[in-house]
């Protein structure tokens, strides 16, 4: 049935696409925390 | 490598804190949540059958990408006040942009998805539809615009004016597609597609809609310190990037 | 800073920029030739007297649009090359004054272009405009060219002298002109009576166009400073 296939598309592109978004967004900031110490950062 | 090992002794905390990591875990009990009453708990609507489950996808990402884009538009103002003049604000502008564009990309796609379905065609040049496109497009340049390089203030000028420009664009760009619409109605394709909600929809909407927010809090707290960091290697200085850059090479 | 000083710095600006296009006959050489080109080219992907005759004045300001990018990389390429924009900056030039006078210049080349592609659709896709659309056509391009004169100039300046604008400019502009696009294409189909509409419907379409030239020839005006000022 295409609405089944429609419908578990539209969450798969939602949860997938922020999936990746949010491992994007940690990969990088683990990747710049290298240089800097823990004790600078703001929020520690 | 020592910067390796370094980052896996305190992997932990890295843009995280306890605060964030207990809304993350809120957000993602949320996300199941969501999930399972959107796919299996509520029932089918009367007029779009099954198809109504995309929308408890797609109406809260709309909803958190034009929050995301008012954010942006606020931080950005409060950038050029002089009196709050801070690149924080900058960089949650930034950081609310990007998480637009994710889910405003995200719901052109699921809408689009869910129009097919119930109006039988992928697309109509309808105003909201069509201003929702243009303001993708207009917040992708903006991040192009981020991009540019430059001193961070350099940086933050620039894109704060290009935020407000976009608030200014975007009514005339809806107001002028409104116009150019009305000339020609026969593009009603859009047969009877109301959602009768009864009350387990509207929860699950809802639900789904504060499971969205949350998220965004998380993402853009993330992002935010992500992007200080970011600046504060800038400010430390070419060589340390750079040696950075050859460690990366060197493990890749 | 006062009001004199700011209309004389953009007197001096425009005249400087369109003696500096005169003498290196870019946009004479190049732009204007390409437009028509444009022209030429969409009867080729159309291939249909009838429907050239149809989408005729949508095509005038598609190919006007497509020029604006040209135009607006030429008038910052002069400025950027040998860091006269810098120079101007740290002068303390009034940034108003060189906003207004880039847009005057800008507007002034557009018109002419806009008359060429204008004449290009009479002869090439049998556009036919009466007196009464002339009229019309002629005031539509006047109030359209403000406006894309405008927002090329301030997005012009915010992509000056920075890697990769020749890509980046298209980006920013073209979802910012697309009010001009709709706005200006209804009131020329007016003119030209595309489809038996009468002239006297094209008009109302001039408010939109008005109200974009205003908006953004003021706030340009006031945002060019913090734009290119470092």
């Amino acid at each position: 049935m295409k609405d089944v296939g429609f419908i578990v598309a539209s969450y798969v592109i939602t949860f997938g696409s922020i999936g990746v978004f949010v491992s994007l967004i940690v990969s990088r900031a683990r990747r710049v925390s290298r240089q800097i110490p823990p004790e600078d950062r703001p929020w520690t | 490598m020592t910067a390796a090992s370094v980052d896996t002794n305190r992997r932990e905390r890295v843009t995280g804190t306890s605060f964030t990591r207990g809304l993350g875990a809120v957000t993602l009990v949320g996300i199941a949540w969501l999930v399972l009453f959107g796919l299996v708990v509520t029932p089918a609507d009367v007029n779009q059958g099954e198809s109504v489950r995309i929308m408890y996808a797609h109406v809260p990402g709309a909803w958190l990408a034009y929050l995301a884009f008012v954010v942006t538009a606020i931080s950005s103002a409060m950038y050029l006040f002089r009196r709050t003049r801070s690149l924080v604000w900058d960089r949650i502008a930034g950081a609310s942009a990007e998480i637009g564009v994710l889910f405003m990309g995200i719901s052109l796609v699921t809408g689009s998805l869910w129009g097919r379905l119930t109006w039988g065609t992928f697309w109509t040049w309808d105003a909201r539809l069509t201003t929702t496109a243009f303001l993708f497009i207009t917040y992708v340049g903006y991040l192009a615009v981020r991009n540019l390089g430059g001193t961070h203030h350099q940086r933050a000028r620039r894109s704060a004016v290009l935020a407000l420009l976009a608030v200014l664009e975007i009514p005339l760009v809806h107001f002028s597609v409104e116009l150019w619409n009305s000339l020609h109605q026969e593009a009603s394709v859009v047969g009877n597609t109301d959602v009768t909600m009864d009350g387990l929809m509207l929860f699950t909407l809802f639900l789904g809609v504060i499971v969205f927010t949350l998220m965004y809090v998380w993402m853009l707290m993330h992002r935010q310190r992500s992007l200080t960091l970011q600046d504060m290697v800038d400010d430390i200085g070419l060589d340390v990037a750079l040696a950075a850059r050859r460690a990366e090479a060197g493990s890749s | 800073m006062n009001v004199s000083s700011t209309f004389r710095v953009a007197r001096l600006i425009a005249a400087k920029d369109l003696r500096v296009e005169w003498r290196s006959r870019v946009v004479t050489n190049q732009v204007l030739p390409f437009a028509v080109l444009v022209m030429v080219l969409f009867a080729f992907a159309l291939d249909s007297d009838a429907v050239l005759e149809r989408v005729a004045p949508g095509l005038v300001w598609l190919a006007t649009i497509f020029s604006v990018l040209f135009l607006v990389a030429r008038t910052y390429a002069v400025e950027t090359a040998d860091g006269a924009l810098d120079a101007l900056r740290s002068a303390g030039v009034d940034p108003m004054g060189i906003f207004l006078g880039k847009t005057a210049a800008l507007a002034a080349q557009l018109l002419v272009l806009e008359a060429l592609l204008v004449s290009a659709a009479v002869i090439l896709y049998r556009a036919d405009p009466t007196p009464s659309g002339t009229v019309l056509l002629v005031t539509t391009a006047l109030v359209a060219t403000v406006g894309l004169a405008s927002v090329g100039t301030l997005y012009g300046g915010l992509a000056a002298g920075v890697k990769g604008r020749e890509t980046l400019l298209p980006l920013l502009l073209l979802p910012v002109v697309a009010p001009v696009l709709i706005g200006a294409t209804r009131a020329t189909e007016s003119a030209f009576r595309t489809n038996g509409i009468a002239v006297s419907e094209g008009w109302p379409w001039l408010g939109l166009l008005a109200v974009f030239a205003a908006i953004f020839s003021v706030v340009g005006a006031v945002a060019f400073g913090s734009l290119i000022d470092e």
